[in-house]
C-alpha cells in the first residue's frame, strides 16, 4: 500500500528476523538435538535432499532429552538461581551508587553538567577487558588496596576479595554503573525543580520533598537502569570468571563450560533457551513500563 | 478597563485599610533589598500590605517582583531588610513552616498524583485525620468546581482545569496570605478574562490576602485592590487601579498602564493652573496641576487617548483645542482609535466610541480635525 511505510516498518524487522530470530531458531534446534562426535558437534543435521520424509526423520529425532538434563542436575538450577541472586544484589548495589550520582549530576550547575556527563562515560573508551583486569590489581592479595589499608594501619592482614563474589559484585557495579546513572540521570535533569518547591510551600521538609516527589518521579529511570543493568549480569561470563573465584557460580560461565570446554554444543543451546526465558520476563516488564510512561506523556 | 468591586458600591465603607492610620498591616517590607551577586534584584524596599487585600505586583520582566514574591515565600532570603507577617520576622523561617501558600506560574502539580492527592498534600503534611482532610478536599473541590476530575491525573485535564487545581491546592491549607505567580499567564484570552473574575470572587469568599504577580497590567487592574508598579527593584507608584491610571505619578507608570500620549513642553505656572509650552507655532496646553511645578520646568504632560474627544469643531467647553489632521484609524468594533498628527508635529492618538454605524462615520483618513479637551483631564509629569 505505502511503499515508505512498508520500507521504514520492513527494514528493522528484517534486521530482527535475519540476525535475531533465525540464529534463535538454529539454537533451539541445536537445544532438541543430541551431541555427536562430528563437525557441527550435534546430530541430526537438516538434509534438504531427502524430501519430505528426510524432514519427517529429521523432526523425528529432535527431542527435550537436554532440557530433562537441566532439571535432574542440580548444578544448573543452582547457577541459574546463583546468577539471578548476584544479579539482583548488583542491580541493587549500583542503584544504590548511581542515583546519588545522578542527583548530584543533575543538581550540578549547568555549565559542569556535560563535563560531568563525559567523566561518566569516559571508561568506555578503554577496553572492557583492560579495566576488569585492572581490577584484578587493585583488588588482589598484593594490590592497590591492601597495600594502601596495611599502610594506613587499617588491616593488620592483607584481605581476600579477589575470587570471591564481593569482587564479582564490585566488578559488575563498576561496569554497569553509567547504565544506570545515565538513565535516572536524564528523569531527574527533566524534573520541574518548581514542584520540589511547590512541596515545600505545602508543608514538606528537605527529606519528605525529596521522598515524596523526587523518588516517585525518577522511578521510570530506575526502573530503566535497573533493566540495563539486571539482564546483561544475569548472563555475564567475563567478571565472574576473572574476579570471581571457583565457588562463583554464573550461568554465563557454565555455559562457556559447556560450548568450550564439554564442547556440547546441545546442552549449552539448552542453558541459553532457559537463559532467555527468564530474561524474557524482566524484558516484557520493562517493554509494559515503557508503554505506560509513553500514554503518562500523552 | 473593568473597576475594582473594592471600593465597594458603599461610599462610607470602602476597603481602603492603606489609608487608615490604625490598621494593622499583615505584611510589612522593611528596607528590604536582595543581591544576586553584582544585580540588585530588590532595591531597599519598604511596603505595608494588608489583611483582605488583592495586592497586585506589577512589572516588566527582571523588575523584581518574581523575587519579591519568591522571599514571601522562603524560596529566597533578603541581603538586608527584614519581612514581617502579622509583626512576625519571617526571614528565617523555611518555606514548609509559613503560614504562606503559593500558586506556581507552571502551576507545579504533582504529576503523578490524582487531583484528588494534589490537593490534600499539604493537608496531610500538617497530620490532619482522615475525615478533616476529605471534608477539607471536598470543600477545595467544589470551591473550584473541579469535583468531577477528583480521580484524574493533571495531564488528563485542560489547562484550565489545572488552573484551578493549583489554586484549590494552594488554597487547601487555608494560608494567611496566598501568592500567585502569574496565575493566568498560560491561559488564552477568553478563558483568562474568566478566571480573573473567579479569582477574585474565590478570594472574597475565603477571606484570604492574595499577593499576585504579573506582568499583564490589564489582568493587575481588574483584579487587584493596590497595584504596585515596579521597575529596577523599586516600587515605583503604589496606588488603587484608578489612581494608577488617573493619577500616575511619573512617565514610566504612566506610559506602562495603558495608552497615553505624551507631549513634552515647558511649564508656565500661574496659581494652580500650569500652561505647557510645546511647540513654537501652538497654543499652549492649559492643564490644572496638585503638584508644586517650578516656573519654566521641564514636563511631560500625559494624556489618555480616551479623554480626547475629536470634533469638526472645537468643543467651546474644554479648554483644550487642537487642529491636526488624521492619519490613521484604528478600527475595533466598539472603539476607534484616531492617530491625528498636529501642526508641530505631534502624533496624538484619540479614542472615540462608535456610537454610530461604521459607514455614517463621521471622518476618515486625511480629514482635518479638532481635537479637545478639559483642563483637568491630563497629568503633568516631572520625572
Amino acid at each position: 500500500m505505502n511503499l515508505r511505510r512498508l520500507i521504514v516498518i520492513g527494514i528493522p524487522f528484517t534486521w530482527l528476523l535475519l540476525f535475531f530470530l533465525v540464529p534463535f531458531v538454529i539454537v533451539i534446534k541445536i537445544s532438541l538435538s543430541d551431541p555427536a562426535i562430528a563437525i557441527p558437534p550435534y546430530s541430526p543435521t537438516l538434509e534438504l535432499s531427502g524430501g519430505l520424509a528426510g524432514l519427517k526423520a529429521f523432526f523425528s529425532q529432535l527431542d527435550f532429552e537436554n532440557f530433562t538434563f537441566l532439571t535432574l542436575d542440580p548444578l544448573y538450577y543452582t547457577a541459574y538461581l546463583s546468577s539471578l541472586k548476584i544479579a539482583s544484589i548488583s542491580t541493587l548495589l549500583t542503584l544504590a551508587v548511581a542515583f546519588p550520582m545522578a542527583y548530584g549530576m543533575a543538581r550540578a550547575p549547568e555549565e559542569w553538567r556535560a563535563t560531568l556527563m563525559m567523566l561518566v562515560i569516559l571508561p568506555f573508551w578503554t577496553s572492557f577487558l583492560i579495566r576488569v583486569y585492572s581490577w584484578m590489581g587493585i583488588l588482589g592479595k598484593e594490590g592497590f588496596l591492601n597495600m594502601i589499608l596495611l599502610w594506613l594501619g587499617i588491616i593488620d592482614e592483607p584481605l581476600t576479595i579477589l575470587n570471591t563474589n564481593t569482587a564479582v559484585y564490585i566488578g559488575i557495579v563498576y561496569t554497569y554503573l553509567p547504565f544506570m546513572i545515565l538513565p535516572i540521570y536524564s528523569t531527574l535533569e527533566k524534573l520541574d525543580l518548581s514542584l520540589i518547591e511547590a512541596a515545600e510551600d505545602l508543608g514538606c521538609t528537605r527529606t519528605s520533598a525529596f521522598w515524596l516527589v523526587t523518588v516517585p518521579l525518577s522511578v521510570p529511570g530506575v526502573v530503566a537502569g535497573c533493566f540495563l543493568v539486571f539482564i546483561p549480569a544475569l548472563g555475564e561470563f567475563v567478571i565472574p570468571s576473572l574476579l570471581g573465584g571457583s565457588d562463583t557460580l554464573m550461568i554465563g560461565k557454565v555455559l562457556w563450560e559447556e560450548f568450550f570446554s564439554n564442547r556440547d554444543w546441545p546442552v549449552a543451546s539448552a542453558v541459553a533457551v532457559i537463559l532467555l526465558a527468564i530474561l524474557i520476563i524482566p524484558i516484557i516488564l520493562f517493554q509494559r513500563n515503557q508503554q505506560k510512561q509513553l500514554e503518562g506523556d500523552q | 478597563m473593568a473597576q475594582s468591586p473594592r471600593p465597594s458600591s458603599n461610599p462610607t465603607n470602602v476597603f481602603a485599610p492603606w489609608n487608615d492610620p490604625n490598621a494593622k498591616p499583615l505584611i510589612q517590607f522593611k528596607n528590604v533589598t536582595k543581591r544576586f551577586g553584582d544585580f540588585t534584584a530588590v532595591d531597599d524596599l519598604t511596603i505595608d500590605i494588608y489583611e483582605r487585600e488583592f495586592f497586585a505586583l506589577l512589572g516588566p520582566s527582571g523588575c523584581g517582583k518574581t523575587t519579591l514574591m519568591r522571599m514571601l515565600a522562603g524560596f529566597e532570603s533578603p541581603t538586608e531588610g527584614s519581612i514581617l507577617l502579622g509583626g512576625q520576622d519571617i526571614v528565617p523561617v523555611p518555606p514548609n513552616k509559613r503560614p504562606v501558600n503559593m500558586m506556581f506560574q507552571s502551576y507545579a502539580l504533582f504529576p503523578h498524583l490524582t487531583v484528588w492527592d494534589n490537593i490534600a498534600f499539604g493537608l496531610r503534611r500538617d497530620g490532619l485525620g482522615k475525615d478533616a482532610i476529605n471534608d477539607r478536599v471536598k470543600e477545595m473541590l467544589r470551591l473550584t468546581r473541579l469535583d468531577k476530575f477528583a480521580k484524574r491525573k493533571p495531564h488528563q485535564i485542560s489547562g484550565g482545569q489545572r488552573q484551578r487545581v493549583a489554586l484549590a491546592r494552594s488554597l487547601a491549607k487555608a494560608p494567611k496570605l496566598l501568592l500567585l505567580d502569574e496565575p493566568l499567564g498560560a491561559l488564552d484570552k477568553k478563558l483568562r478574562n474568566e478566571t480573573q473574575f473567579e479569582l477574585m470572587d474565590i478570594q472574597e469568599k475565603t477571606g484570604t490576602t492574595f499577593v499576585i504577580v504579573t506582568h499583564d497590567q490589564e489582568e493587575a487592574m481588574t483584579v487587584a485592590s493596590r497595584v504596585a508598579v515596579m521597575d529596577h527593584g523599586k516600587m515605583v507608584q503604589v496606588d488603587t487601579p484608578a489612581g494608577i491610571y488617573e493619577a500616575p505619578n511619573s512617565v514610566y507608570v504612566a506610559d506602562f498602564i495603558g495608552d497615553v500620549n505624551l507631549i513634552e513642553g515647558n511649564a508656565k505656572v500661574e496659581g494652580n493652573t500650569v500652561t505647557i509650552h510645546f511647540a513654537e507655532c501652538a497654543a499652549p496646553i492649559t492643564a490644572v496641576c496638585e503638584r508644586p511645578i517650578a516656573d519654566g520646568q521641564r514636563v511631560s504632560y500625559a494624556i489618555r487617548p480616551e479623554k480626547i474627544s475629536v470634533n469638526r469643531e472645537p468643543l467651546d467647553d474644554r479648554a483644550n483645542h487642537v487642529k491636526g489632521k488624521i492619519e490613521d484609524i484604528g478600527y475595533l468594533g466598539n472603539v476607534s482609535t484616531y492617530h491625528v498628527r498636529l501642526p508641530s508635529g505631534e502624533l496624538v492618538s484619540a479614542l472615540m466610541t462608535n456610537s454610530r454605524r461604521l459607514a455614517r462615520r463621521d471622518f476618515t483618513w486625511e480629514d482635518e480635525v479638532w481635537l479637545s479637551w478639559t483642563d483637568t483631564a491630563g497629568v503633568v509629569l516631572t520625572e
